[in-house]
């Protein structure tokens, strides 16, 4: 049931523990019971809303910014990733394999604001030895959700 | 021309399918959403369409063997034989047709004489009982129950059984019903036939859409059954391939023999490129199929029990990707329910009696969408039954 149950919340995090118990054969508290367990066990570990921030301010923007930074001696990529996931515009950042060291998604105001972040906040950190900054322009999907208008159910009614 | 002079009475004589005749009301409204399209949601599994865009990067554009080509012939009797172990020469006792339906048609074909009875449970698809008249024969009714969870019981079948029966039509999993036949009463049926020379036509197009724990059982395998059996089954339902358009049928090599010719006739043969992609589907196509029953499966669960929740009477369909409540506690018909649902609350669903008299009483809804949507629909039907309700 893990395995089903997680896949729905994924989908759905609003599902109501009724409906789940009855899609996956078995009762509310049983699904209350190991969603409790998924959340202490850390693996389940927020559920939240996928916004379209640009429909509420159309000036809003989002980046992908790629750092390439020296890892330090005794701490290596630890203490500056610290640094930068405590900044309330990062709000994923991920260490990856390949061109760059660490891609920081960030939100803003407007392009400008992510431009002062960047160069004011993430560039001028120790350690941090280039930044390539790309603005996102369109929005097609998001945590599985399609942004590009619903998709058109092309079946015909036989 | 006068054409009502020219044309075929037979033909003129059907009915169309009471199926369309709502559809063309809902496709007129905006905002409708639909409960009602019965094909899978999914596209066709990506190693299945890749093999079908593979045969046409290579140019095999051509007809192919009348039967279907040779390896997919051998793959689905390679199939058949790993879910229901029942063993088919690929050679003599397979053909891969255009969809079932066009199986369905060869099969009621080669064995109806002008007069024969066919035996069709109902409610059921609607193309048997055209069929069935098309080539001459008289169509029989056999009511199946809500108390029977709409399968065909052995009483209701000897019954109707004359001396003009020919062939039995045993729909199961059931469109629209969702209802299934296990193996104790295919005995039964069986029981019944064994005396008898009547033939059956299986129609399994929803075989693999089969929910619980138990598996699909074809009548084919029970005892002295495979020979009179004609085994339909294809590729639209389980594997997401409707437009494909290709089905196959298992019979007896006598009897295939002949719906060959007539498929040779009419069609030549199915379409290669579909016929390539299959191959793929027959092989490799196990863990696709699991993967989509196992959604259909959630969303069958979601559905029965909001509609029980909403207070209509639905018995749990253990098969295909329908489910049929029973609207009566409304007091209204089926084509008054789903009328005044699709003008009030612009959700479309068919009305039971468009498969049958047995069907009165009944919707159809299908689970081929997704949850958000089927829970928008759901939301709105709850509305429309509590306003009925209270009488508003």
């Amino acid at each position: 049931m893990r395995n089903s149950l997680l896949k729905m919340v994924r989908e759905n995090a609003r599902l109501t523990e009724d409906q789940l118990a009855a899609m996956l054969n078995t009762t509310p508290d049983a699904v209350r019971r190991e969603l409790t367990e998924l959340e202490k066990e850390g693996i389940i570990c927020g559920y939240h809303a996928v916004v379209d921030w640009e429909k509420v301010d159309p000036e809003s923007a989002t980046a992908m910014i790629e750092l390439n930074v020296i890892p330090r001696k005794d701490t290596g990529f630890e203490e500056l990733a610290e640094t930068i996931l405590s900044y309330p515009e990062v709000e994923s950042l991920y260490l990856l394999s390949g061109g760059c060291d660490f891609s920081v998604l960030v939100k803003g105001r407007s392009f400008r604001q992510i431009a002062n972040f960047v160069s004011s906040r993430l560039a001028t950190l120790d350690g941090v030895q280039s930044t390539a900054t790309h603005f996102v322009l369109r929005r097609y999907k998001e945590s599985g959700v399609y942004f590009a208008g619903d998709q058109r159910d092309e079946r015909g009614d036989i | 021309m006068q054409y009502d002079k020219l044309l075929s009475p037979c033909i003129c004589g059907l009915k169309p399918s009471g199926i369309r005749r709502f559809f063309d009301i809902a496709a007129e409204m905006e905002g409708v959403i639909s409960l009602s399209i019965g094909e899978p949601d999914f596209a066709t599994p990506w190693h299945i369409r890749q093999k079908g865009v593979e045969s046409l990067e290579k140019g095999r554009t051509w007809y192919s063997p009348n039967a279907g080509l040779t390896v997919l012939r051998e793959e689905i009797a390679a199939y058949v034989k790993r879910h229901t172990g029942l063993v088919y020469d690929p050679k003599t006792e397979v053909v891969v047709t255009v969809g079932g339906s066009e199986a369905i048609d060869l099969a009621l074909r080669v064995t109806v004489c002008p007069g024969d009875e066919v035996l069709i449970p109902d409610p059921s698809f609607v193309c048997y009982e055209p069929l069935t008249r098309m080539a001459g024969g008289v169509p029989v009714s056999l009511a199946t129950r809500r108390e029977d969870n709409f399968a065909l019981t052995a009483e209701t079948l000897r019954a109707a059984i004359t001396p003009r029966t020919k062939l039995l039509v045993l729909p199961f999993p059931n469109n629209p019903t969702g209802g299934i036949m296990r193996r104790d009463q295919l005995e039964a049926i069986a029981e019944v036939l064994r005396d008898t020379s009547v033939l059956v036509l299986s129609d399994e197009i929803y075989g693999e859409l089969t929910y619980g724990d138990e598996p699909h059982v074809s009548i084919a395998q029970i005892g002295g059954m495979q020979e009179r059996t004609i085994r339909i089954s294809g590729f639209s339902k389980a594997f997401a391939m409707t437009g494909w358009r290709l089905g196959y049928a298992c019979a007896p090599a006598p009897i295939l023999e002949q719906m060959l010719k007539l498929h040779q006739y009419a069609i030549m043969c199915a379409p290669t490129t579909a016929q390539h992609a299959a191959i793929e589907a027959m092989r490799n196509g196990d863990e696709a199929v699991q993967s989509m029953r196992s959604d259909y499966d959630c969303r069958r669960r979601l559905i029965v029990d909001r509609l029980r929740k909403i207070g209509l009477d639905c018995f749990e369909p253990e098969g295909a990707f329908y489910v049929f409540p029973s609207i009566r506690s409304t007091g209204l018909t089926s084509e008054e329910f789903c009328h005044k649902l699709l003008m009030e609350k612009k959700v479309a669903v068919v009305p039971g009696n468009a498969f049958g008299e047995s069907g009165e009483g009944f919707v159809r809804i299908s689970y081929c969408y997704s949850i958000k949507h089927i829970q928008e629909a759901l939301d709105r039907i709850e509305d429309f039954v509590n306003a009925l309700k209270n009488g508003d």
